[in-house]
């Protein structure tokens, strides 16, 4: 009976199939390390905020006048509504910091390279998407912080030339920011770039598993069809569109595998979550900005603006730069850079397990800079923090162009045909 | 790896140089669950700061259950604004004229501990000192020529600056220094729960979900090196 059924619902949209295809006979290479858990965490964090999302919205009330208290109301009325108004807020921190290392894993094993290079760009636009996901939503709460933040980051929209202060007042749909602000930010931080988001994320898996996943040596795992032989094939069976093509060594299928050790790594992460959730909500001050703790005044700036901690690296960026719309192109610029990373690396050689000792100080010392960007952002810009910002986006700029040189004619050691261990 | 963390570990110094310095503030040593503390700092907030400054977020019914006041109590005794006991703590000073008289509005204290901290509450209270240049005669040490009086002089009695910016010990109080420190310290402890009421409901879950979190991930950890077997 329930055969049947699945068979009537197979035949007319092929859900097995698709599971099949995608998890329970997807060749993932059998020596992913600790690195590669990042993208599973996001995509928890990323249900987590839309199932929080979700529920804080029936309470929420996107106006000047009563977001801030209905924020309190939430903390403070609703059952358990600290629990979810914390989740969602941890969550976008979390969200910074798993991206953040899923990125870094990228860049360290070669993952952005051909063919991967779309893969990499929708990754890339995800991480946009979530950066204005972010910035609308931090406005939200109606917190001083929140306004200020927001006022900083839409006047260098001002900075453009000509078009520039009518931009501004077209994004805040007012001449100051105000509840008209706060009810499109709102529109677009629940609807509109969740959506997108969703979208980005479905798009950036299937294209993941239309060219497979790398590993942390950048071997293939696909060998033409007929090389290999029978008895070193992979054990396990994988959908025929993946081993119709190619003969596939050193695999696993994602599920169950994939599933039950990402599973440990889930549930470690979650450790961590739920300590700062129940134990340090505002995380240490940089989750939750002490400043956002009193309503939005516009004749009252708080003491020191500075934005959320992850956008630490690319503020830092447009803050050391004497020139408020140079600085603003330099910051975006350095998203920029990351998108063409693809083809700045014209290296063929993936990990940096086989690659040269200069790659391997020019990534050392990007991800340096990039922390203490990070770092710097979240202080006030002293003339002492301004210079070391420099030297940290000069070093940030500088591994782009580096890696374009070096990789050309690198010299790199043979990597193994085989995954080992 | 290790390699990275040196370099890392060799730039920290200079960022903190990059800081800047803070204010010194004295511990609170506050106590959540003290609630004989948190009633004497409920009691001393109705009597001595509700007239200027409002706790528009928190209910009094809210207060009282969680303070351990039963309602009718709490009503008779502790609500003197508001019609129900499901009323916001509020009072009726008109913001407008607030404003011309003090400078600036009294500002709602609901979250005050929150924005700016429960030690600095603790020794904001008790760093009043004579300033005749002040339109009230006083100043502040943590909050530089802030526009409110010393309204708690008549227990903590007068405090003066020498020429190097020490306080001198207060005079004139109806209060023993320690008595009013520990009068500071139940209204911190109060303010620091309507910061955040369910701050206590909260820790505790936390152990709860992090106990459960440990366990499963034993069982997680076993279910992983059962199928991986298969692998190796």
């Amino acid at each position: 009976m329930i055969a049947n059924f699945m068979a009537w619902i197979e035949k007319r949209l092929p859900l097995m199939d698709a599971m099949n295809k995608h998890a329970a006979q997807y060749p993932a290479p059998k020596n992913f390390n600790f690195w590669y858990v990042f993208g599973i965490l996001a995509s928890v964090v990323l249900v987590n905020q839309i199932v929080t999302g979700i529920w804080l919205t029936m309470s929420y009330e996107p106006s000047g006048e009563g977001a801030f208290a209905s924020i309190e109301y939430i903390m403070r009325d609703v059952d358990y509504g600290w629990l979810l108004r914390y989740m969602h807020s941890t969550g976008a921190s979390a969200f910074f910091i798993v991206v953040y290392m899923h990125m870094f894993r990228g860049m360290m094993y070669g993952s952005y390279q051909k063919p991967r290079e779309l893969l990499w760009i929708f990754g890339m636009l995800i991480f946009l998407v979530l950066m204005a996901e972010a910035f609308m939503g931090y406005l939200l709460p109606w917190g001083n912080m929140s306004y200020w933040g927001a006022q900083v980051i839409i006047s260098l929209f001002g900075a453009i030339p000509f078009v520039g202060e009518e931009l501004t007042i077209w994004i805040k749909g007012d001449y100051v920011i105000s509840g008209a602000t706060l009810n499109r930010f709102f529109a677009l931080h629940v609807i509109a770039l969740p959506l997108v988001l969703v979208i980005l994320v479905f798009l950036h898996i299937l294209a993941l598993h239309e060219v497979g996943s790398n590993n942390p040596e950048g071997t293939d795992i696909k060998k033409k069809k007929g090389s290999v032989k029978p008895e070193e094939l992979s054990k396990f069976t994988f959908h025929k569109q993946y081993s119709e093509k190619y003969d596939i060594v050193d695999a696993i299928p994602f599920h169950p595998y994939y599933t039950v050790k990402d599973l440990v790594a889930v549930v470690i992460f979650l450790i961590g979550f739920c300590w700062v959730l129940f134990f340090a909500p505002e995380g240490g001050g940089y989750f939750i900005e002490a400043p956002n703790f009193e309503p939005a005044n516009n004749l009252k700036t708080p003491e020191h603006i500075v934005p959320v901690w992850y956008f630490g690296p690319f503020f830092t960026i447009l803050r050391v730069v004497p020139d408020k719309l140079l600085g603003m192109i330099t910051m975006f610029a350095a998203i920029g850079v990351l998108f063409a990373l693809p083809w700045f690396d014209r290296g063929t050689v993936k990990s940096l397990r086989f690659r040269s000792k200069a790659h391997m100080i020019n990534l050392t010392q990007f991800a340096i800079c990039f922390i203490v960007l990070g770092v710097l952002g979240t202080m006030p810009g002293t003339d002492l923090a301004n210079f070391i910002g420099r030297i940290a986006t000069l070093g940030y700029f500088g591994f782009f162009v580096a890696i374009w040189f070096y990789s050309k004619n690198e010299k790199t050691k043979p990597v193994p045909e085989r995954v080992s261990g | 790896m290790k390699k990275f963390i040196l370099a890392l570990l060799a730039v920290v110094p200079m960022l903190a140089l990059a800081a800047g310095p803070s204010v010194n503030l004295d511990k609170a040593n506050n106590d959540l669950s003290d609630k004989e503390s948190l009633k004497r700092g409920f009691e001393s907030y109705i009597n001595y700061c509700l007239g200027c400054h409002q706790l528009q977020y928190q209910r009094y019914n809210r207060t009282f259950e969680d303070l351990g006041i039963s309602e009718a109590d709490g009503v008779a005794n502790y609500m003197y604004t508001g019609k129900k006991a499901g009323d916001h703590i509020t009072n009726t000073m008109p913001a407008k004229e607030a404003a011309k008289w003090f400078g600036s509005a009294p500002p709602d204290l609901t979250l005050e501990a929150r924005l700016r901290s429960p030690d600095w509450i603790y020794t904001y209270l008790r760093s009043f000192y004579v300033d005749p240049n002040r339109p009230f005669g006083v100043n502040n040490t943590v909050f530089k020529d802030v526009g409110m009086p010393h309204v708690l002089q008549s227990l903590q009695g007068v405090r003066t600056m020498d020429e190097h910016g020490n306080l001198s010990e207060a005079t004139g109080g109806s209060m023993t220094a320690e008595e009013y420190d520990a009068f500071a310290r139940d209204l911190s402890n109060f303010l620091e729960y309507t910061g955040e009421p369910s701050k206590l409901k909260r820790q505790a879950m936390g152990y709860w979900v992090i106990g459960f979190l440990f366990i499963f991930l034993i069982f997680a950890y076993l279910l992983k090196v059962e199928y991986w077997k298969d692998v190796h």
